[in-house]
């Protein structure tokens, strides 16, 4: 191919400069929502019973240790004191330090964000790489056996309780077959991370430290987790890519390709999914979303040090400062990865003009 | 009948089944007893029941008829783009520059598609993909059936866009359909469909979704590419205006049949069949200036419940004895005119009542018999 021409069948949109000012336009709007979150996020937890002192001093709480362990955290002064003192600190990125372990919340956050992002990035690639084609292939044989059983799994997918799935894949996988390791990120007693790297493991067994074993390791432990976190998105990503798909195979412009003698496969990866992929994006960008805010249950099951755990154990121990941040942070990641989404709109769909 | 679930479009017909002599070479489309059925959920629509037609190379054919007469099916089952199930191809022949294509496999099938025969759609504003630019689209087709680089491809996109009157075409070519007015659309759609050079052309209602000012710019750049290609014309239309200025033959279709061919001319000045004769004294410009227009009376037949005999008897002012039994098939009257008509038989060929089990035509037989 003589140079220069490739542009025609991989042409991108260029972004235009309305593109900026959206972008900007979106991030400026990120101010009133953590303003808004964050004073909501201090009043409701003040007007819940209890405080981190509770937790902290357990059986050894009097009267007088509360009173001294509050006056240490600041807990006794007025509220919007604190709020004012604690705004103050995140301005400053100080996002403050944890009541009950003295740990700053971002370096907690630092350390535990890189496994939840593993795993919510895992998730994801299982619930992408085989929902879209699952819910092609339904599309393409509507109301077949194949649709009709690719439906129920679907629903069974989106209504089975994430603690029982993670429970009966434990006890299939690792219990029962011996395949899997069933908790933590790796092999605590064959390998070690270095506890100053980023904790991101895939690449540190494999990038930086060049094991292939180690790695394999770290992949291993990602499987199950990623699974049963991965069920839901893929289910509910599978019953939007048929119905998007189904859509657009009635569009007058698939009949065109068609006419044009474009084989059956090209049709459907060009001109059926790439007009289908608007729903399908949105919908992972939310799941998405949604994953790196930490799961909970997952995390708990499957002994996963990332934030969902972290921001559970804050929440039982009412440790404001660590609750707070957490759903700043939480918050502004969301935002962003929706930003992502819909800057993608643009790419996907010339028609949107961003006014 | 045996159908093979085909994702890409239709099944072949019944594998083995007997086909006819080929056409004369010099017949591009030979289109023979073609019956395409739906399948649905109340019941069975023959949108297509029984439709012959010859297209000579360089011909241009015009085929009228209402909303729902099966013109467009006809036209898409030609190009083999009905969606099996729950489209079937009951009966038929489709003679193609020498082939019969309704017994081609579907790879065979897309190597014709876009090449030999090409369609314009109706809509041009749905008909082009939104996400793709003008060129992108024209250079696909082009890449779909010639070796050629992507750049000759996009060459060839440019030179077409230019070829059917777009100004600028360098720069249309990289615009994306939205861009574009309806007009131009639908030039573009001209250019995609002839960019590979094809022997038949089926525009099927090209110019029904534009402006009335742009329709005649729409017309007149078809039938000049046309002449200038020295393709075949299938042109599909309700409209008698568009027919009489733009094709040299025409065939009329009723409820999935044809019920009168001939030349433009002889068609429109004098129509043999009760149908065309309604169609034609309907237009207004055929009345005085406040005398009452024609119309033909009652309503197009319920698809699922068609009515025995002829079609159209019941809408019929000279219907008689034998249409309410007998469908008429079609009868050559004059040189080059045929119609499917009682009416242009000789009395001692018309049926009878008592022909009902002997004479009646096959079709005819098999509903007599469900009856």
């Amino acid at each position: 191919m003589p140079p220069g021409t490739r542009h025609i069948f991989t042409q991108q949109p260029e972004l235009p400069p309305s593109v900026l000012k959206f972008i900007v336009r979106r991030l400026i709007l990120l101010v009133p929502i953590l303003f808004g979150l964050s004073l909501f996020m201090v009043v409701f937890l003040h007007l819940l019973p209890g405080d981190p002192c509770g937790a902290i001093l357990g059986e050894h709480s009097t009267a007088e240790n509360l009173a001294r362990c509050q006056h240490g955290l600041g807990l006794d002064k007025p509220l919007y004191q604190q709020y004012f003192e604690y705004m103050s600190g995140v301005f400053h990125g100080d996002f403050g330090v944890s009541a009950t372990n003295k740990v700053s919340v971002a370096t907690s956050f630092l350390t535990r964000f890189p496994a939840t992002i593993e795993l919510a990035v895992s998730a994801m690639i299982i619930a992408i790489g085989v929902g879209i084609p699952l819910g092609v292939a339904a599309a393409k044989r509507q109301y077949s056996l194949f649709d009709n059983f690719a439906t129920v799994a679907s629903l069974i997918g989106i209504s089975i309780p994430i603690f029982f799935l993670g429970l009966l894949l434990q006890y299939v996988f690792g219990v029962w077959l011996h395949w899997l390791p069933t908790a933590g990120r790796y092999d605590l007693g064959a390998y070690s991370y270095d506890g100053a790297g980023t904790n991101f493991l895939l690449w540190e067994s494999l990038v930086i430290d060049h094991d292939p074993a180690k790695f394999a390791d770290v992949v291993r432990h990602l499987i199950l987790p990623a699974l049963a976190l991965g069920t839901i998105p893929l289910a509910v990503v599978a019953r939007i890519t048929r119905s998007a798909v189904i859509e657009v195979l009635s569009e007058d412009y698939v009949r065109t390709a068609r006419a044009k003698g474009l084989t059956s496969r090209r049709v459907d990866s060009r001109h059926v999914l790439r007009n289908a992929m608007l729903p399908i994006v949105t919908v992972i960008g939310l799941q998405t979303g949604l994953l790196l805010g930490g799961a909970v249950l997952t995390e708990q099951i499957f002994s996963w040090g990332g934030v969902g755990n972290w921001l559970f154990q804050a929440a039982v121990d009412k440790d404001f400062v660590v609750i707070q941040s957490g759903a700043l942070i939480l918050a502004t990641i969301f935002v962003v990865v929706n930003l992502l989404v819909d800057i993608s709109y643009a790419y996907l769909n010339p028609r949107i003009r961003y006014s | 009948m045996t159908t093979i679930v085909d994702l890409d479009g239709v099944s072949p017909v019944a594998e083995g089944r007997v086909v006819g002599p080929p056409p004369p070479a010099d017949v591009l489309l030979d289109v023979r007893g073609l019956k395409t059925h739906f399948h649905v959920m109340d019941g069975t629509v023959a949108a297509v029941d029984g439709v012959d037609f010859q297209l000579r190379r360089g011909e241009t054919l015009g085929l009228v008829g209402e909303s729902g007469c099966g013109k467009s099916v006809t036209s898409l089952t030609i190009m083999r783009l009905i969606d099996i199930p729950p489209g079937e191809i009951v009966a038929g022949e489709i003679w193609f520059d020498g082939r019969e294509i309704l017994s081609l496999p579907m790879s065979d099938m897309r190597q014709i598609r876009g090449a030999d025969m090409s369609m314009i759609f109706q809509e041009p504003m749905t008909s082009l993909n939104p996400v793709f630019t003008v060129g992108n689209q024209i250079a696909e087709a082009v890449k779909a059936h010639r070796q050629v680089s992507n750049k000759e491809a996009w060459n060839r996109a440019v030179e077409m866009l230019e070829a059917v009157g777009i100004p600028s075409p360098e720069r249309r070519v990289k615009q994306y359909p939205h861009e574009l007015s309806g007009g131009m659309r639908q030039r573009v759609m001209i250019a995609m469909a002839l960019s590979c050079d094809p022997k038949l052309i089926i525009a099927d209602e090209p110019t029904t979704a534009l402006d009335v000012t742009i329709q005649a710019q729409i017309l007149e750049l078809i039938k000049s590419m046309q002449e200038r290609t020295g393709a075949a014309l299938l042109l599909i239309t309700h409209d008698l205006a568009v027919v009489a200025e733009t094709v040299q033959r025409m065939a009329v279709m009723y409820a999935g049949k044809i019920v009168e061919t001939g030349t433009a001319e002889d068609v429109l000045l004098n129509p043999k069949h009760p149908y065309t004769q309604g169609l034609i004294t309907s237009i207004p410009s055929n009345v005085a200036r406040g005398q009452r227009l024609n119309v033909i009376r009652g309503t197009v037949p319920n698809p699922f419940r068609m009515p025995g005999g002829c079609r159209f008897q019941p809408r019929c002012p000279m219907a008689f004895e034998p249409c309410r039994d007998f469908d008429p098939p079609l009868r050559t009257t004059d040189p080059g005119r045929r119609a499917a008509c009682w009416l242009h038989y000789p009395a001692s060929e018309r049926p009878t009542s008592r022909d009902v089990a002997t004479s009646a035509t096959p079709m005819q037989t098999e509903r007599v018999a469900k009856q």
